[in-house]
């Protein structure tokens, strides 16, 4: 970036709540600072003013689920530098990619009186599907102290410290109980991302995975061991197709269970 | 004393030497510290740029020229382009001298042999210009140095100005050469069959892939060369550089403490060893 | 020796109080025992116990009202003397260069209250690691300095426990200021009441003088005798064994053996092993800035063998597989640590098999390579 001039950063939504943008604006006291070290060009949900590209930094949210989406992300990619992709609509499909397993055709001619308006791809796809991504950021939603981490490493050109071991690290150095352990509560803190600073585990409840997989996740592992604590087949197909449902480990996973429940049917 | 703490360091002389490949000249800003700073060719400095992080460099100049510290660094990421970025007067931090060095005491009279490969050669280079200015005490110098394709020859002007200096050869070999290469072809191993290697009164000092120094200590070896008079300078992930984070473990040693440099003989059960 | 009966103990708590220790010991809470903030034998968890098994820990009530009639829960005292995560320093932009604040090291004074046996050991360790290395931490020997501790000799071994096997239990033979071993005897029509007493073994002339401002008795033969049979029969009850012998060489042997492979299809590596071992020390450094760029800072934390970046290195992670990684830690706690610091880094308090979520046991794969090795 250039000397002296502050770097343009722009905020795209694709398919998704909007509630990764809303992190973003849930900074408060960051955001100013923020607002301070780049010029925000392009960030709707905030504000209709627009500054044109190219942009030193876009933060895309949301996944690709349309015809035209996949022709705009192309559009965003080529006017971005350093494109990260937040949450996990963006970087593995979202809960909207529970369609990847179903007909869409199929839910149209049943949700909508007039399917033939309705234009839509049969997948939700992350946004890496598409184009190349510099960084991904995940959760649903994604943690606003990690989104300022990443932006603060973005500005002073130096790795972001979101490490990508399991949950079960960050909930140890909180100090906590194990839930799964101590409790026979099944948790998917083994197998999931960290990055929430193990938000659930601290209330008592098990994690459902919404950072996604961590690196090497041994699923079926787990998945052993959940079956011992009395989930059935079936359970195990609805645990790992939450919002993270087509990360591939997270979709592998679910169908293998589904496999077996037909079997055992 | 904390030994986390950095002391203030200047870039008083920042030189390119290849395509992404700098050398930073530091001069440690206090007095008293710098005074009584001592290290040997072989060991390493942790150098802090603020706000991006640390990372351990090999020490390349001379310990005999007191003041300044040069470092030779290699663009590989993010924290490495950083210290190349910095320019002349800015701070950084550095904590060290850390690790153990080359036996250059030990190899007195003896052939000093030389043996890199791969891209990054930096803790050999402080051998080499430490036997360049004390020629009467050591034997022949011979560099062995491998790479895949003649673009990953960094060094290129420094290998010719060392192949001018007395009693010195310069071995390069390419696996992949192109028309214009006019060295050898082939692995760096090729090289020990057609140069003698005087397995009585050579100490081989070594750094570079993995891969390449196991097939070099095997044909070293083969040629009888002793196993305590082979040196190798190894890898590994390092984040404190003092003995307290283990992430450099190799088998039963720290990286940081009981290497970068190895005696063969003390290794040799783990040498080699997949994901060690 | 001398005997606390169940009451002087609150004022053996009041002593340390009053010469400015900080408590800390087993309590109950959230359905774990695990050590915090100690304010009288109250805050024990009296009358409760716990049950361990690979992957499986509950705690649940005893039929008396022991204060210490159980074994080790998921918080070590690690936590205490090396901070799961601590900042190092700071540094502000000076001018073109900058200054690095350090951080105050205040001593704490902790007293810790019923430390076991293999947890001494587990401290004796890290203070190899810590303290006795070529330069000592900025931080862990401030923490250890002025620590009192009061031990306690097993009553019961968990069902994962193997101190016996790993020579560090579960009586406690060196590290403390005081020892108690806990008897209850309950009523016989002979004597009478119900008795709750403790027999006290010093260990420090600190420990000796703590105990001078608490009424206390000596022991008679018996009572002695009724001290020594609780660590006896502890000793008998140890939930799990590992046969030692040979074990650096066994490893170092079988740096390839099938079992690496089969144990990597049920490791997790979530890293909850490492997290709750009382002497797993590796962390990880993490420089940070603020928005600004004015201000940095420099953290530890917690790290762990079995994370892919732990051996990152430009061009990749050295331990990629999974069976390299558990391969590392356990050939490390049990090898190359012998080699590293003269002594294993497994003390046998069985917390990685208790609180590994899918119940893998260290003496189980130790045993797998040695009876199959080639």
């Amino acid at each position: 970036m250039g000397q002296g001039r502050k770097p343009k950063m722009a905020v795209w939504k694709f398919a998704s709540c909007d509630g990764c943008q809303l992190s973003l604006l849930d900074c408060e006291d960051e955001l100013l600072k923020i607002a301070d070290r780049v010029q925000i060009a392009h960030f709707l949900e905030a504000s209709r003013a627009v500054v044109k590209g190219p942009y030193d930094l876009s933060l895309v949210e949301g996944s690709i689920t349309t015809p035209s989406d996949a022709v705009r992300i192309q559009e965003v990619r080529r006017a971005s530098k350093f494109l990260v992709t937040i949450g996990a609509c963006a970087t593995a499909g979202g809960i909207q990619a529970l369609r990847n397993f179903q007909d869409v055709k199929e839910f149209i001619s049943i949700v909508y009186a007039r399917p033939e308006y309705i234009q839509t791809l049969n997948t939700s796809t992350p946004i890496a599907d598409h184009v190349s991504v510099d960084f991904e950021l995940q959760g649903c939603p994604i943690d606003k102290r990690q989104l300022v981490e990443v932006i603060s490493a973005f500005l002073h050109g130096r790795k972001p410290n979101t490490l990508s071991h399991s949950v079960c690290v960050e909930c140890k150095l909180r100090g906590n109980v194990c839930v799964m352990v101590a409790h026979g509560t099944p948790c998917l803190g083994p197998v999931t991302h960290a990055g929430c600073g193990a938000i659930c585990p601290s209330y008592d409840r098990g994690c459902y995975g919404c950072f996604g997989p961590k690196e090497t996740p041994n699923t079926s592992s787990l998945s052993r061991w959940w079956g011992r604590l009395g989930v059935g087949e079936q359970d195990l197909v609805r645990v790992f197709r939450g919002v993270n449902a087509f990360a591939e480990a997270f979709r592998k996973e679910s169908e293998a269970h589904e496999r077996q429940n037909d079997q055992d049917q | 004393m904390n030994p986390w703490i950095p002391y203030p360091a200047e870039v008083i002389e920042k030189r390119r030497e290849a395509l992404r490949v700098h050398t930073l000249r530091l001069r440690i800003r206090d007095e008293a510290i710098r005074r009584a700073y001592r290290f040997r060719p072989g060991q390493f400095n942790m150098i802090y740029v603020f706000g991006t992080g640390e990372v351990p460099i090999s020490i390349v100049s001379d310990p005999d020229e007191s003041g300044f510290l040069d470092h030779t660094i290699r663009v590989v990421g993010k924290m490495t382009a950083a210290l190349v970025g910095l320019k002349e007067g800015d701070t950084v931090g550095l904590r060290g001298p850390y690790g153990s060095w080359w036996p250059l005491e030990e190899a007195r009279g003896m052939d000093v042999v030389i043996v890199t490969g791969g891209l990054g050669c930096a803790p050999v280079v402080s051998v080499i210009n430490y036997v360049a200015h004390r020629r009467d005490r050591y034997g022949r110098l011979k560099i062995f140095h491998g790479v895949k394709t003649p673009k990953d020859l960094l060094y290129r002007a420094r290998f010719r100005a060392w192949q001018k200096h007395p009693d010195t050869e310069v071995y390069l070999t390419v696996d992949h050469p192109d028309r214009e290469w006019k060295y050898k072809v082939g692995v760096v191993t090729n090289l020990f069959r057609q140069v003698r290697i005087d397995a009585r009164k050579s100490a081989v000092m070594m750094c570079g892939p993995e891969g390449m120094m196991k097939s070099a200590v095997r044909d070293l070896r083969a040629q009888g060369v002793p196993a305590d008079r082979i040196y190798l300078s190894l890898e590994r992930n390092m984040k404190c550089a003092i003995g307290f984070c283990g992430h450099c473990q190799y088998g039963p040693r720290f990286i940081c403490k009981d290497g970068p440099v190895l005696r063969f003989d003390q290794i040799q059960e783990w040498f080699g060893k997949d994901e060690l | 020796m001398p005997i606390l009966d169940r009451n002087s103990l609150d004022l053996l708590f009041d002593a340390l109080k009053r010469r400015g220790f900080n408590l800390v010991g087993p309590t109950l809470h959230d359905g774990a025992i695990v050590y915090d903030a100690l304010a009288s034998t109250a805050d024990l968890p009296v009358g409760w116990t716990d049950e361990q098994e690979g992957g499986r820990y509950r705690v649940k009530k005893r039929a008396d009202e022991a204060l210490f009639g159980y074994a080790v829960g998921p918080r070590s005292w690690k936590k205490f003397l090396f901070q799961p995560v601590q900042r190092l320093w700071q540094a502000r932009r000076e001018g073109e260069g900058f200054r690095i604040i350090p951080e105050e090291e205040k001593p704490p004074k902790w007293a810790f209250i019923g430390v076991r046996s293999c947890e001494l050991h587990a401290i004796a360790i890290q203070d190899k690691v810590f303290i006795s290395g070529p330069a000592p931490d900025s931080s862990y020997p401030t923490q250890r300095k002025d620590l009192f501790i009061i031990a306690v000799n097993c009553g019961q071994a968990g069902g994962t426990c193997f101190c016996v096997s790993m020579n560090t239990g579960p009586k406690a033979t060196a590290g403390y200021d005081l020892v108690l071993t806990e008897v209850l005897e309950p009523a016989r029509l002979a004597i009478g009441a119900d008795r709750h007493y403790f027999v006290v073994e010093v260990g420090t002339d600190r420990g000796a003088e703590v105990l001078r401002d608490v009424p206390h008795t000596e022991a008679t033969e018996q009572e002695n005798a009724a001290a020594e049979r609780v660590v006896e029969k502890t000793a008998s009850q140890m939930g799990r064994t590992l046969d030692t012998t040979d074990i650096k060489n066994l490893l170092y042997r079988n740096f390839e053996h099938p079992r690496w492979d089969e144990v990597a299809t049920r490791c997790l590596t979530c890293a909850n092993c490492t997290m709750v071992c009382p002497t797993c020390f590796c962390s990880t450094v993490e420089d940070v800035t603020d928005l600004t760029g004015e201000h940095a800072e420099r953290w530890r934390k917690w790290d762990s063998c079995f994370t892919m970046d732990f051996s990152y290195i430009h061009g990749g992670t050295v331990r990629s597989s999974v069976k390299s990684r558990y391969r590392q830690w356990m050939t490390h706690k049990l090898a190359t640590w012998i080699d590293q610091f003269g002594t294993s880094g497994c003390v046998g308090c069985g917390r990685c098999i208790t609180w590994c979520p899918v119940g893998i046991d260290i003496t189980e794969e130790v045993r797998a390579i040695r009876e199959t090795e080639k």
